[in-house]
């Protein structure tokens, strides 16, 4: 049994630890110096709470932290809002991720309240991609804070109660705050400085872009581990199997940010099951990402093939025989049926004979 | 004899695609000047920066008179030059809180996002941008700016999110100002 549970409810927040900012499982897990796993739930087109649960049970017992994806690529989805809220009525510990596109500081805060009054421990800051590329590019593009003065903005709401405006919070959120890095595009001598600065704006963990390239993230974790930033931030590594070489193709030259060497796609194209290759190929990257020191954990992100996660996660051995929460019955029914049991079953005395044993007890 | 209708290619998304595309960055006319004119700067950051010093200096020297006549009444004609000087030379587009000398003499809002504090992680591999694959990426350049400037480490600094109620309004009254005001109460 997972050791972070509320042995209450599942769906209620742990007990506060001391030196964690939040009362989730996955600052638990970190801290602790386990190597965390975390995945990204493909977020349905559509107002069924079912279909929330039936993506995310996928998950059960695999990961660490489920992320609720705010509008990815600018398309429209279930808002994580409305993810987030599902999730933790359930106990699972998904990580909200806002982007800056669609709302504004006004609108932001709200949520950030309102997830936090709902059980949400994490939460991912980030700028968001621009609405050009997604299913509606005729969107107003909101960019109101971008993804540092948003982090800034929800520390000072944790860490100070109060507003970005300086208005006072009667219950400040306790949230575990992350941020995105993307070692992986220019500028690239740039590119820890400014995970320095996330560092400094408030980010706790930081979950990376998919990482097919190792050899540049081993240099950038080098810099990183130079400026001593591993050890003041979780870093999670983004993976993902690609699908057949034509995916991998697409998501290089449609998906913003995401850089895929050729080697890695001629290593798919020669393979006869180019999606086994591909899974394989995410097992590889995963065994040699987490052997870098500094490396806390992996992100997976395995878009529309999510049931490969749980094998992803098996095959790489990262969790090392530890099995994260898992979705149950309420330990609280079994409790009751206990307890029904052993009031049916114990042995009955009667109040007279209770009041005699009291009055003569040299006769018992 | 008539053939039966083909049926429609069975097609996974079947959503419409727009007509017309989003608007690209056009590189004619106006817009390709104003690039040229705003990399010009930035290749020049180090010369700015002296410039940009030495011209704070004289407009402190200058709050008595701004004093005198009022900010408020300065605020019109002041702001009108800054317009057209920092539109000619960065594309300035008047947020009424200046970061040049935190980003390498790059405007942070000519960034489609207007990012204020580093690059999004959506730069293209050549350096440009995700939204305008015709744009270079204003934190690329910026960056590159800020290595020619003798302060260019200002970039590390984070940036307070702009303040909507200052747009239009002369940044650099307002940086007189409270230097000046910092300078009487020291």
């Amino acid at each position: 049994m997972s050791p972070d549970i509320n042995p209450v409810d599942p769906s209620l927040p742990l007990d506060p630890l001391p030196g964690h900012s939040s009362r989730g499982r996955l600052e638990r897990v970190l801290r602790r110096g386990e190597f965390a796993v975390t995945a990204e739930l493909n977020p349905p087109d559509s107002a069924d709470p079912n279909e929330v649960y039936e993506r995310a049970a996928i998950f059960d017992g695999w990961v660490d932290g489920v992320n609720a994806v705010d509008a990815s690529g600018a398309n429209c989805h279930m808002s994580s809002v409305g993810i987030c809220a599902l999730l933790t009525r359930m106990g699972y510990a998904p990580i909200m991720q806002i982007a800056c596109r669609d709302k504004n500081r006004i609108a932001i805060q709200g949520d950030v309240l309102g997830a936090s009054a709902m059980g949400v421990q994490n939460i991912l800051c980030l700028t968001g991609d621009g609405v050009q590329g997604g299913d509606q590019p005729g969107a107003k593009p909101v960019f109101d804070l971008d993804s540092m003065s948003l982090l800034e903005t929800i520390r000072t709401m944790r860490d100070e109660a109060k507003f970005l405006s300086g208005r006072k919070l009667s219950t400040p959120p306790t949230v575990f705050l992350g941020a995105a890095i993307n070692p992986f595009v220019p500028p690239f001598d740039f590119r820890p400085l400014h995970f320095a600065k996330k560092i400094r704006a408030g980010a706790q963990f930081v979950q990376s872009q998919y990482c097919y390239d190792v050899a540049l993230f081993r240099e950038f974790m080098k810099r990183v581990r130079d400026m001593g930033l591993n050890e003041q931030c979780y870093i999670l590594v983004g993976v993902g199997p690609l699908a057949s070489a034509k995916t991998a193709r697409w998501m290089k030259n449609n998906v913003p940010g995401v850089h895929i060497p050729d080697a890695v796609i001629k290593r798919i194209e020669g393979a006869k099951d180019q999606k086994n290759e591909g899974k394989r190929l995410c097992i590889d990257i995963i065994d040699e990402v987490k052997e870098i020191e500094g490396v806390h954990g992996v992100h997976v992100m395995a878009y529309r093939q999510e049931e490969y996660v749980a094998e992803i996660v098996h095959e790489s051995g990262v969790l090392k025989g530890r099995s994260p929460w898992k979705r149950e019955a309420r330990r609280d029914e079994s409790q009751v049926v206990e307890r029904l049991e052993h009031l049916l079953n114990r042995d009955a005395v009667s109040p007279q004979e209770m009041a005699g044993r009291a009055a003569h007890p040299e006769k018992v | 004899m008539a053939e039966a209708p083909a049926r429609p290619a069975a097609r996974k998304n079947p959503a419409p695609k727009p007509e017309i595309g989003p608007v690209n960055f056009s590189a004619d006319g106006r817009k390709r000047r104003a690039l040229t004119i705003r990399l010009w700067s930035i290749r020049h950051a180090r010369l700015l920066e002296w410039f940009y010093d030495q011209f704070a200096s004289t407009l402190l020297k200058l709050h008595p008179l701004f004093a005198r006549v009022g900010y408020d009444r300065a605020e019109r004609p002041v702001s009108t030059v800054e317009r057209g000087v920092k539109g000619f030379l960065f594309d300035c587009r008047m947020c009424g809180q200046c970061v040049l000398s935190s980003t390498g003499m790059s405007c942070p809002m000519n960034c489609p996002k207007q990012l204020r504090n580093g690059p999004c992680g959506g730069v293209r591999a050549d350096g440009n941008c995700e939204v305008n694959a015709e744009l270079p990426c204003v934190w690329v350049k910026a960056w590159e700016g800020s290595r020619a400037m003798k302060g260019g480490d200002a970039i590390l600094a984070v940036q307070k999110p702009v303040s909507q109620a200052l747009r239009d309004t002369s940044s650099w009254l307002r940086v007189t100002r409270e230097a000046a005001e910092r300078k009487a109460s020291a």
